[in-house]
């Protein structure tokens, strides 16, 4: 038997939640698909659904804690046509190339978020800017880093009983990111790998680096040694620094889209160009 | 009193309130669908990976497919229905008409949709914008080139006056499609659009294992299950009357993934419901190497070797070659990926059986369907639906045979949708090849011999598997002249999907490796490609490998003239951009010749047409041949009109009906212009000669039809009686012998493609710059869609050079099998050749699939140009084009 939930304020939601612990539901763009594939081979699966979209708390992009809050109703179109710092361009830049437009009027980035694919374009862009997730249930509210709310392959610290809320970025530093999606094709594309860079200069020297990589490792991964590595370095050596560093905490898997010898030099020649180098 | 009308979700579609009684997570696009008859929104994959649902929610675009009805609550809908009625509406559909934007009309919807978004902020957008905001709709058909003309150029047709018939509609008119209008606004009728409101649902139960026995439990109370033993005739069917190995239900063993074991028939939310218990056994499932291998177990007991077929071509002795070149080269399955999955419903009557569906060939499905009832085939009426995309794939049945079993066993009429992940695992593919090939040229670059084995993976039952076979030796060595030809494919059966028919009968394949023997040769010569090309092409005059003296119409140097201009400015960009130093881009042009014999190989494929001339002026043409997007209907209307003196506004049209319109035959091997063509044309010249002989009046009177008079030489002629043309035509052929030898084609098409492209050297992607094309078609009946063809071929070629990869259980659906979205396919140049074929009408001959065959080698060539890599595993995916390049 279906369930279909639609409460109309956050506190229903979560006292739904916290009985019944149904699906939330935003964009649909992940959970229809997912749909289509579970009923492919068999009968249909019975939907056990909270359509979230209700919720007006959980609209808009505002300013908070001289960072910004992002709602969990904020689509991916909100993201791209907004006012944002520079060092939210990747973010920006990643909410283009996900799906076509119809996915990205619809598509929430804390459902790609919550989905957790490996390749979900969001993650990369946000762990370079130490987002946090803002869960909230019937018991109180909680906030996660998002490296430490992604714990595997489709799977977050998320409790059953828990709705991602909100997603907060801390002041992000002065300086432009760029995202560097790899695909097979120009649109609608799943990421063989993605990166998203961000350099700031001081007195013409790196003053720090923050580097992430998607889908060479079951999470999206930052590189904190060749962060480090880069750390006071020459703009001109940058390129060269990154030709020979080790990108530790890649392990990146073979699959039909590439080789895991062909992510790593991917996800080398990304992490150069993301960076300008 | 009367009870409360239970509430609904209320919302406004197209501008009217409106309410509708459907679960909230209903999709928008199944309650616009199933609960108002809006079906001019498409489902093509309800994935949100094909964008044929999009519809605009509060003026945003949106995949209907993946909206729950209840987010639609309160808020404005608008779909191709009401949109086309607006001003920009009529707008766009004018420009798409113009533009011959809509081919098979199923991703047209959805494009016009998401037109709409971008043109209600932007009336005059740049190329930019419209790949963004149309980006997310895919098109199999038309290469996108096309619609993006249409939506840039469509604030110019804002307030245009409603198009009268075109003054001119004669044979080489750019007239618009006549059956464009219903798919603009959504009117056309596609397999899943319409069926009688009592029909059943029935969902095909499907192994998920390549290879297993299996046991059937009972289905649940109020379903009916349809198993082998319910089939009344033959439970088999195939394309081939003597090979009709594809059981329409699996008895008890299931030889795909895929395969179909059952079926559930039902209401429609019990069928999707039910659960069947069914006891695998999975057992050693082959693919073609292990078929292949010594005393491999047989897929079909009667086949040793899994050896379906062999076709070969020996002809002449090898004369001593100066330079040598051999090359190996593996290819993957392709998916037609037509949007439209299969639909339909058959219906019986009386001792009858209808079948309304999406299909390539009514007069095939007829006697499929005839055999799997064991009933007469003028007792099967086929009605093919409106159809979204075939290329080959919509050649074989589908659930025609399980809908026939269904409704005549139940005796109500039955229905089904194939899902888009169904419709993948189910259908056939394009065959995977295993191709050696080698050759050799003298000092002076003339080629001596051309030797070539090739093995195509035919999967687990016949379907097209021989034609491949025999259509692949006789175009292996290409549209040269050959001294010297040894050719063999061999169709291998394995525990894969069926491969069928797809868009060149393995031709494309064969010419990957073909064409990058000649790039090794022309090198090693000392001779530009494309003159190593012109060298050896091959001339009216000539004789193939086959024996078969070419007398006319052999237009590919005239191809390569056209294209040498472009060559040469091509490559002297590419030299100029490697030479400024790109970083990581290297810059190459590549160039391929093909040729394609129109027509079945050396077997009859008649066609018939029909006209008529009533007493009341009207005009009938009886037009049996399906038009799956390229244009017949309005090709052999042209054509038809031309030959009779009257206007192709004139004809009413009575399309593919198996109990009203003569057999033309299917839609494939490129011959409806050609073979169908002629056939109407003579159809034409028949009913003209009658009329004429009723007026008594001289071979060039003037025909004219004013408001149902029929005016001669302006003279009104009464008619008594009704008067009739009927032509036919099969061209002529000889079958081949055993080495090949003899006259498989009556005509070929000709080409040759320039491909210009960067590689990025670092992560192995390409950049695809241009295509040119240029083609001798013998005639173009209708330049636009002639060109559309040619868009759409080299759209398909480049997604098997470049990303198209089938894998069984794991690439069944469109975001894991890649087909080309609209920033793939570069800027085309097209040259249409016209060297008349003096068999076909008013000299046209085919061009469907010879549209694809010289992209794929044209960008290897390139690729080759920019980096020395020789590309041997298809597609070339980054990761393989990177090891290339790494071999060199």
């Amino acid at each position: 038997m279906d369930r279909y939930f639609r409460p109309r304020s956050l506190a229903e939601a979560l006292d739904i939640l916290a009985e019944h612990t149904p699906r939330p539901l935003a964009g649909g763009t992940d959970l229809y698909p997912a749909l289509t594939g579970a009923e492919a081979w068999g009968p249909r699966p019975a939907l056990d659904w909270m359509d979230i979209s209700g919720l007006s708390a959980l609209h808009g992009i505002e300013a908070a804690e001289g960072g910004l809050r992002i709602g969990a109703l904020v689509s991916w179109t909100q993201i791209a046509t907004a006012a944002l710092p520079p060092a939210l361009a990747a973010l920006q830049q990643a909410a283009r190339q996900v799906g076509g437009r119809q996915v990205q009027n619809r598509g929430t980035l804390l459902g790609n978020l919550c989905n957790a694919s490996p390749a979900a374009d969001g993650v990369p862009p946000l762990l370079i800017l130490d987002a946090e997730i803002e869960l909230a249930s019937a018991a109180g509210t909680r906030r996660l880093r998002l490296g430490d709310f992604l714990r595997g392959n489709r799977a977050t610290a998320r409790r059953p009983d828990e709705l991602a809320v909100a997603l907060h970025i801390p002041p992000p530093p002065e300086a432009e990111s760029r995202f560097e999606k790899l695909g097979t094709r120009r649109q609608l594309v799943i990421s063989i790998v993605m990166v998203a860079g961000l350099l700031r200069l001081e007195a013409g020297r790196v003053a720090e680096a923050r580097i992430a990589v998607g889908a060479c490792s079951a999470v999206a991964r930052r590189l904190p040694g060749l962060e480090a590595a880069l750390r006071g370095a020459a703009p001109g050596d940058v390129a060269g620094i990154i030709g020979g560093a080790t990108l530790d905490p890649l392990t990146p898997i073979a699959d039909i889209r590439g080789t895991a010898e062909y992510r790593l030099s991917a996800a080398r020649t990304l992490v150069a160009r993301s960076l300008g180098a | 009193m009367n009870a409360q009308p239970p509430a609904g979700i209320a919302l406004s579609i197209n501008g009217e309130a409106t309410s509708i009684m459907a679960p909230p997570a209903t999709r928008l696009s199944a309650a616009l669908r199933d609960s108002l008859g809006l079906t001019g929104t498409k489902t093509g994959c309800d994935a949100g990976d094909c964008g044929a649902c999009t519809v605009l929610l509060d003026g945003a675009q949106v995949c209907a497919c993946m909206v729950p009805l209840a987010q639609a609550e309160g808020r404005a809908v608008t779909t191709i229905e009401g949109f086309s009625a607006t001003r920009w509406g009529r707008a766009l559909g004018a420009s798409f008409l113009a533009h011959g934007a809509a081919q098979c009309g199923i991703c047209t919807p959805g494009m016009v949709m998401a037109a709409a978004e971008l043109l209600a902020e932007t009336p005059a957008p740049d190329e930019a914008a419209v790949e963004a905001a149309l980006g997310g709709v895919l098109c199999r058909c038309t290469g996108y080139r096309a619609i993006t003309e249409a939506v840039l150029a469509a604030h110019r047709f804002l307030d245009a006056p409603p198009a009268p018939a075109p003054e001119d509609d004669a044979v080489g008119a750019r007239l618009a499609r006549i059956d464009g209008p219903e798919k603009l606004d959504g009117s056309a009728l596609y397999g899943a659009d319409t069926a009688p409101a009592d029909a059943l649902w029935l969902r095909p139960i499907r192994s998920p294992h390549a290879h297993a026995r299996f046991r059937l439990g009972a289905a649940p109370p109020g379903v009916t299950l349809l198993t082998a033993a319910d089939v009344p005739g033959r439970n088999g069917f195939g394309i081939y009357p003597h090979i009709k190995d594809q059981p329409v239900f699996c008895a008890h063993t299931a030889l795909y993934r895929g395969d179909c074991v059952a079926a559930l028939v039902g209401a429609r939310e019990a069928v999707l419901a039910a659960e069947l218990p069914i006891e695998w056994e999975p057992l050693p499932a082959l693919d073609m190497a292990a078929a292949r291998a010594p005393g491999a177990p047989l897929v079909h007991a009667h086949l040793p070797g899994n050896v379906l077929t062999t076709g070969r071509v020996i002809s002449g002795t090898p004369a001593t070659a100066t330079h040598s070149a051999d090359i190996a080269i593996r290819t993957g399955f392709v998916e037609h990926a037509y949007i439209e999955p299969e639909a339909g419903y058959a219906e019986r009557i009386g001792d009858q059986i209808k079948i309304f569906a999406s299909t390539q060939a009514p007069y095939m499905d007829r006697e499929e369907v005839a055999g799997v009832l064991g009933i007469p085939q003028e007792d099967v009426r086929i009605i093919p639906s409106a159809c979204g995309g075939g290329f080959g794939g919509k050649l074989d049945v589908s659930l025609q045979p399980m809908l026939a079993v269904a409704a005549w066993k139940l005796g109500r009429p039955v229905r089904a949708v194939y899902g888009r992940p169904e419709s993948m695992a189910a259908s056939t593919k394009r065959h995977p090849a295993r191709i050696q090939a080698r050759a050799g040229c003298d000092a002076q670059g003339r080629l001596t011999h051309f030797d070539f084995e090739g093995d195509y993976d035919t999967g687990a039952y016949a379907s097209w598997g021989p034609t491949v076979a025999g259509r692949v030796p006789v175009h292996a060595s290409g549209p040269y002249r050959v001294p010297a030809v040894r050719a063999q494919a061999r169709a291998i059966h394995s525990h894969n999907p069926p491969s069928g028919a797809f868009r060149g009968f393995g031709v494309p394949q064969a010419a990957i490796a073909q064409e990058a023997l000649w790039d090794m040769l022309a090198d090693k010569a000392g001779l530009d490609r494309l003159e190593f090309r012109a060298l050896n092409a091959l001339r009216a005059g000539d004789t193939s490998a086959t024996g078969q003296r070419l007398e006319h119409s052999v237009g590919l140097l005239a191809c390569l003239d056209a294209l040498r201009p472009r060559w040469r400015e091509l490559r002297a960009a590419a030299a100029a951009a490697n030479a400024a130093g790109g970083g990581a881009l290297r810059h190459g042009v590549g160039v391929a010749c093909m040729w394609y014999g129109i027509g079945n190989t050396g077997m009859s494929n008649p066609s018939t047409m029909r006209l008529s001339l009533a007493p009341d002026g009207r005009l009938e043409f009886r037009n049996g041949a399906v038009d799956i997007g390229q244009g017949s209907s309005t090709v052999l209307a042209q054509i038809a009109a031309q030959a009779l003196g009257l206007r192709v506004a004139d004809l009413h049209h009575i399309n593919g009906d198996t109990f009203l319109t003569p057999d033309a035959g299917k839609t494939s091997a490129s011959r409806q212009s050609f073979v169908s063509g002629r056939a109407a044309m003579e159809a034409g010249l028949a009913l003209r000669a009658a009329i004429l002989r009723r007026a008594n009046a001289g071979p060039d009177a003037a025909l004219e039809l004013r408001q149902g008079v029929l005016l001669v030489d302006g003279a009104a002629l009464a008619l008594s009686e009704t008067l009739h043309g009927e032509g036919s035509f099969d061209p002529p052929t000889i079958p081949l012998d055993a080495n090949g030898q003899g006259i498989p084609y009556a005509c070929y098409g000709f080409a040759a493609q320039i491909a210009a492209l960067a590689v990025d050297t670092r992560l192995g992607t390409i950049h695809m710059q241009r295509i040119v094309a240029a083609h001798d078609v013998g005639r173009a009946i209708n330049p636009t869609l002639v060109e559309g063809q040619i868009h759409g071929g080299i759209a398909q070629g480049l997604g098997l050079a470049l990303m198209e990869e089938y894998i069984p259980g794991r690439t069944e659906n469109l975001h894991d099998y890649l087909i080309p979205s609209m920033g793939d396919v570069p800027e085309i140049e097209t040259f249409l050749i016209e060297d008349p074929e003096p068999l076909g009408p008013y000299g046209a001959k085919g061009v469907g699939e010879p549209a694809l065959v010289a992209t794929a080698p044209a960008i290897f060539s390139a690729i080759r140009d920019a980096t020395g890599a020789v590309i041997t595993r298809v597609p070339a995916l980054p990761y393989r084009v990177l090891e290339a390049i790494a071999r060199v």
